[in-house]
């Protein structure tokens, strides 16, 4: 097994670049895409420590992680195409019904 | 050989995360993404968590990108390459990087706890990680094991209502 600190670093740098795709992006699936990134940066520290540690508690974490992730692009993704039927774009700068 | 394997795992993984963020074409991300996902349970078999790995391709790899690309191909959205990146992008970029600094600080500044917990490479290798993850959820975990039940539930009929013409 590699040392944990490697892993750690890899799930940083994804965590990151996911974080920079959402705050830069305007595409609202390919933020989704980003906060998927994020969220299997997060998957990837929680097998690494789970390994580390000789516990299988973070795997279980992870599964559960997977179902959230499923059930969030079930629901987001119906929000997308919803929007885009009325609004024709799916731009999230175009979301701006309740803006003042 | 296996810090090799390591290190071009990681070039792989990083470029084609990095490709998500960049891709004009929401395809091509989604594609780079499919590609992160693979790399990542490449690290889990190498974690000695294959089980994890088969999810990993079979759940986001498979169906949740299925999903994605599906959505992407049915609202068949024009590229418009001069509105691809907000006006937030050098503030973005920032935060992003401070998030890094943030996290690599956490990183070398602090002490894992010791291994305690009684499953090691060779207790894995020989029993079998799906039958070791089974036993745990089936036991310690139930309670939210069923709960996840509930909430896919929920996403599903969520996802039937927003789907409907008119909300």
């Amino acid at each position: 097994m590699e040392n944990l600190n490697s892993y750690l670093i890899v799930s940083a740098v994804l965590f990151s670049i996911g974080t920079i795709g959402v705050l830069t992006r305007k595409n609202a699936i390919v933020i989704f895409m980003c906060i998927e990134l994020m969220l299997n940066a997060v998957n990837l520290t929680f097998v690494a420590f789970s390994r580390y540690l000789g516990n299988l508690d973070g795997q279980i974490f992870v599964f559960f992680i997977m179902t959230v992730a499923a059930a969030e692009a079930a629901v987001g993704l119906a929000l997308i195409i919803a929007f885009f039927n009325n609004k024709d774009s799916i731009d999230v700068t175009d979301v701006n019904l309740m803006k003042w | 050989m296996e810090t090799i394997f390591f290190l071009i795992i990681t070039l792989v993984a990083i470029i084609s995360a990095i490709l998500v963020v960049t891709c004009k074409n929401p395809i091509n991300s989604a594609l780079s993404l499919i590609m992160t996902f693979f790399c990542l349970a490449t690290y889990y078999v190498m974690l000695d968590a294959p089980f994890m790995a088969a999810v990993q391709v079979m759940v986001y790899a498979g169906a949740i990108m299925v999903l994605m690309v599906f959505t992407i191909m049915l609202l068949n959205i024009r590229v418009d390459a001069s509105k691809k990146h907000s006006h937030k992008l050098i503030i973005g970029s920032i935060m992003g990087f401070f998030t890094l600094l943030d996290l690599g600080y956490v990183i070398v500044k602090s002490r894992a706890a010791l291994p305690t917990g009684p499953f090691s490479g060779d207790m894995i290798k020989q029993l079998g990680h799906t039958e070791l993850i089974g036993r745990e959820i089936f036991t310690s975990f139930l309670l939210p094991f069923e709960i996840t039940s509930i909430l896919l539930l929920t996403a599903i009929v969520g996802a039937v209502i927003l789907a409907k013409k008119k909300i």
